[in-house]
């Protein structure tokens, strides 16, 4: 399997770990994180990023207090063997 | 080898740094300062710390850090400090940490004065901090013993990862006597409990938290298992003329020594008096006691306290045998006479 | 090279398992607490400087109490308030290591107060990250020393109140008073652009640490959700409306390009130089010859007494040293108890020929008295058949025992004869020896190189053992009739 590398930024948000806190959706500067109308199993409405605009500021990784909740991942990133990040 | 006459406070240090402490962390009090201002000569000459703290309360806690790094280090104080350092102790003997701390005890409570008095036993030996814990708890009686005894104090710590207690008065810590030096350790290994500010240790918790109740229960029954391995183990005393006792005296620190005298004296009046001395109060030689009370002996204590260590006398002869006890308080140091006078007066009763 | 990905730092543990929390994934914060964002900072930092492995994090006791649930470095969980002090202790063990001390306002500005200012006080090279939410989260929004004037929590339910609780305490500004703190700045949460200022601010105290500048406090203004009762966007709203106003943000000290680095060493010696140190390869095995005194001056006890200042203490160390030197068993012991009052200095020396019991000597052989009020008092105690030494030239009144040895001396007069007063001490052992022989006086002034630390006095206390010991021969030969 070849090298992969992304050609786009994007910013991947863990449904699980997130806790609904909305500190991410108030900091992204494009608008394109949202709360899921779903809930997670923990209860809370998740964020998600609505897949477009994402411009790889990673302003929304440093407002999300959780450790693992949130990745952002630039262009030209060179994904590791077995990485996946969608 | 040679000797050096010198004070009990002093000797403290020496053996301390002889047995690898290379830290001290203390507050000034009376009538422990001396063995402050003795490390703070000695610790930097050995390339260890000293820092004078800004409380008793901080001593003990730069203590539990610096016990953290595996490194053998003290602090010592007097009563009112002691009490202070309650708390820190009670988290070290959480954190199974082995720290060493020596009291050299002062008149209370409250303020009370800065002369010689035994009246921390309760504090220092039933745990005196909170939760289900003990110290191990050394009570030397000579300045030769304080050297030797603070040395065994960190072996002791480091042997079962516990808080280990010198237990002396100010009369002992002001004594001087000629005292004999071994020599100094210096290969320890690696604690593979301790931080060393490395990969290999980073894995290592230092912590009294057991939030689950069945864990903190496991924890405090393993505490329970470790100070019954310590009683089994390292119980420690001094017989003197127990043979034929009929009247054994008993006395810890600084009155086993009037007490030895007493027994001199008596001896030769005929009187089958002998004396034991506990060295550990922390295990405490029940069982010895329990032997001689079931030959039949009286006891008799004396103490520089309202009667503390009689209690514990009293449970290890199951009641089977009187316990007399003489106390003096306030700084007063019963002498060999007046002892001689009390004693007479119970032997003749027994 | 730009950093393409921001994943979570490798300075965390990928499981937290520590946390019996069946999710060993997610944190113990509630959504939107600012812990959580501040611990990224940390590790981020921690492996960007690539120190993980060599740093020790300090929980305290508050939310962040669990803090070792995810670093995965070495962790000490400290008692409530001590974080400072726990982590000056390990600093100084291990120098390397990197030190974090992680307090949130309760523990640092309350119950901690003493330990921060003088950890701050004595430049501990080490990084403390205050988290100030002005409110205590963990036992349930109780009030912190950081709580906002009219701030309601469950222990000011009527808001906080000067006249009862006394106003907020500002720990930047408070610390900025003293000499010893390198780095000082208050950072805040609220926005993106004061979240990147955070991050730069805990980089700073970190590597300022690593460079070995010294004290570094950062102050981060957090938000709590839960205990003030607000969703997480309102809460950052309420920092900087509310919270920023009594706690401007900014750099309170920066002194870091100023000042040296300094690291402590911790040198391990081998025995040898442990040995010298201690003064112990000094000492020698010196054989001195055991005196041969009469029976009745054999294995004294003896009481010295006299006024503070006359060398009483250091006339009976003299003596216990030189009976150590012939090999008897020795103890000395300063006044104790009800005899310090008065203003007498005294001691009690053994040397005997077989071991000491008791120190004390309530009765002793040997009387030496070199004030009246020790006279006076002591006097009674001497044994029958002992022996009185007095200094006559202070003493105007004579022992009324009769049943005792007794020998008068003018110890000062001779002493000043020799041109210092002070040495009249010296003098009176001297007479002692001389009269009893219970030492030699060549022992006797072999201690002298121990116990007189100003070498240049020496000479004129050898000059005085010698005068007082020439006396003292000269009494003994007057008493035997010779």
């Amino acid at each position: 399997m070849g090298e992969k590398v992304l050609d786009k930024h994007i910013t991947v948000i863990n449904p699980e770990l997130c806790k609904g806190c909305g500190l991410c959706i108030v900091a992204c500067p494009q608008g394109v994180l949202k709360f899921h109308d779903k809930f997670n199993s923990k209860g809370y409405h998740y964020a998600y990023y609505v897949g477009e605009g994402c411009t790889g500021c990673s302003v929304c990784f440093y407002a999300c207090p959780e450790p693992e909740a949130i990745a952002v991942y630039k262009k030209g990133y060179v994904l590791k063997e077995n990485e996946e990040v969608l | 080898m040679a000797k050096e006459l010198l004070k009990g406070n002093y000797a403290v240090v020496k053996g301390a740094i002889l047995a690898g402490c290379r830290n001290y962390f203390g507050y000034p009090i009376t009538p422990a300062s001396e063995i402050a201002e003795a490390a703070a000569y000695y610790m930097p000459l050995v390339g260890g710390t000293f820092i004078q703290a800004e409380s008793e309360v901080a001593a003990i806690n730069m203590l539990y850090g610096a016990v953290s790094g595996g490194i053998r280090s003290m602090t010592a104080s007097s009563s009112p400090g002691i009490s202070l350092k309650q708390e820190g102790i009670s988290y070290a003997a959480g954190a199974e940490l082995p720290i060493v701390v020596v009291d050299i005890v002062r008149g209370g409570p409250g303020l009370g004065n800065i002369a010689p008095e035994q009246s921390d036993y309760n504090q220092i030996v039933k745990g005196g901090g909170h939760g289900n814990y003990k110290n191990i708890v050394l009570a030397p009686n000579s300045a030769q013993e304080m050297c030797d005894l603070t040395m065994l104090a960190f072996d002791l710590a480091f042997k079962y990862r516990n808080p280990a207690f010198i237990l002396s008065d100010g009369f002992i810590g002001q004594m001087m006597e000629p005292v004999e030096f071994p020599e100094p350790r210096t290969d320890f290994p690696r604690e593979d409990w301790a931080l060393y500010g490395d990969a290999e240790s980073k894995k290592n918790l230092i912590s009294s938290i057991y939030l689950d109740p069945d864990e903190l229960e496991e924890h405090n029954r393993k505490l329970q298992r470790k100070y019954q391995e310590i009683e089994e183990n390292e119980v420690r005393y001094e017989e003197y003329h127990l043979d034929d006792a009929k009247f054994v005296l008993m006395g810890y620190g600084i009155v086993s020594r009037m007490l030895r005298s007493a027994v001199d004296t008596l001896r030769k009046e005929g009187l089958k008096v002998g004396m034991l001395r506990p060295l550990t109060l922390f295990p405490f030689p029940k069982k010895q006691i329990k032997e001689l009370a079931d030959r039949g002996a009286a006891f008799f204590v004396s103490e520089m306290s309202n009667g503390q260590m009689v209690d514990d006398v009293r449970l290890a002869t199951e009641l089977k045998v009187p316990v007399y006890f003489y106390g003096r308080m306030g700084g007063n140091v019963p002498t060999t006479e007046a002892l001689i006078e009390q004693i007479k007066i119970y032997y003749q009763k027994s | 090279m730009a950093k393409l990905a921001f994943t979570k730092s490798k300075a965390f543990y990928d499981q937290y398992f520590r946390n019996p929390n069946p999710d060993k994934k997610s944190t113990h914060y509630c959504p939107g607490c600012g812990h959580g964002n501040v611990h990224k900072f940390i590790a981020e930092a921690l492996e960007d400087f690539e120190v993980v492995d060599r740093s020790i994090i300090i929980s305290p006791v508050g939310c962040s109490v669990f803090a070792y649930y995810y670093f995965d470095t070495g962790n000490i969980q400290a008692a409530h308030g001590r974080a400072a002090a726990v982590a000056t202790g390990i600093k100084r063990t291990h120098p390397h290591s990197i030190v974090i001390s992680y307090q949130g306002d309760g523990d640092l500005a309350a119950i901690g107060t003493a330990e921060l200012i003088h950890a701050a006080n004595r430049g501990e090279n080490i990084t403390i990250i205050f988290i100030n939410n002005a409110i205590y989260g963990m036992t349930g929004g109780q009030m912190a020393p950081t709580t906002l004037i009219g701030q309601r929590t469950t222990t000011t339910p009527r808001g906080r109140d000067v006249h009862n609780e006394g106003f907020p305490i500002r720990v930047c500004e408070m610390l900025n008073s003293l000499e010893a703190p390198v780095y000082l700045e208050r950072v805040s949460l609220h926005d993106t652009k004061h979240r990147a200022k955070a991050r730069m601010a805990v980089r700073k105290a970190i590597k300022n640490q690593i460079d070995g500048k010294g004290f570094s406090l950062v102050e981060v203004l957090s938000p709590c959700p839960s205990g003030w009762k607000m969703d997480p966007v309102d809460s950052i709203k309420w920092i900087e409306q509310e919270m920023t106003k009594v706690f401007p943000l900014g750099v309170f000290r920066d002194k870091s390009k100023e000042v040296e680095s300094f690291h402590f060493e911790k040198p391990q010696l081998p025995a040898d130089q442990i040995t010298d140190a201690l003064g112990l390869s000094q000492l020698k095995v010196q054989h001195f010859e055991q005196s041969k005194p009469e029976e009745k001056y054999r294995n004294p006890g003896i009481k010295a007494a006299g006024f503070g200042g006359q060398g009483i203490l250091l006339l009976g160390v003299a003596l216990a040293q030189a009976g150590m030197l012939e090999g008897y068993q020795v103890s000395w012991i300063p006044s104790y108890g009800p005899e310090m009052r008065g203003g007498t200095a005294n001691c009690h020396v053994h040397i005997s020929e077989q071991p000491i019991g008791s120190p004390l000597v309530a009765f002793p052989d040997v009387l030496i008295a070199m004030n009246r009020p020790s006279l006076e008092r002591f006097q009674n105690d001497v044994k029958e058949g002992g022996l009185i030494i007095y200094d006559s030239s202070l003493i105007d009144i004579e022992p009324s025992r009769q049943d005792v040895e007794i020998m008068p001396i003018p110890a000062t007069r001779m002493a000043d004869e020799l041109g210092n007063t002070r040495i009249a001490n010296m003098v009176v052992l001297g007479a002692y020896i001389g009269y009893t022989n219970a030492l030699n006086k060549e022992t006797v002034l072999a201690t002298l190189d121990t116990i007189i630390s100003r070498k240049r006095l020496i000479d004129i206390n050898r000059q005085a053992i010698e005068k007082g010991y020439e006396f003292g021969y000269e009494m003994k030969q007057k008493a035997s009739g010779k």
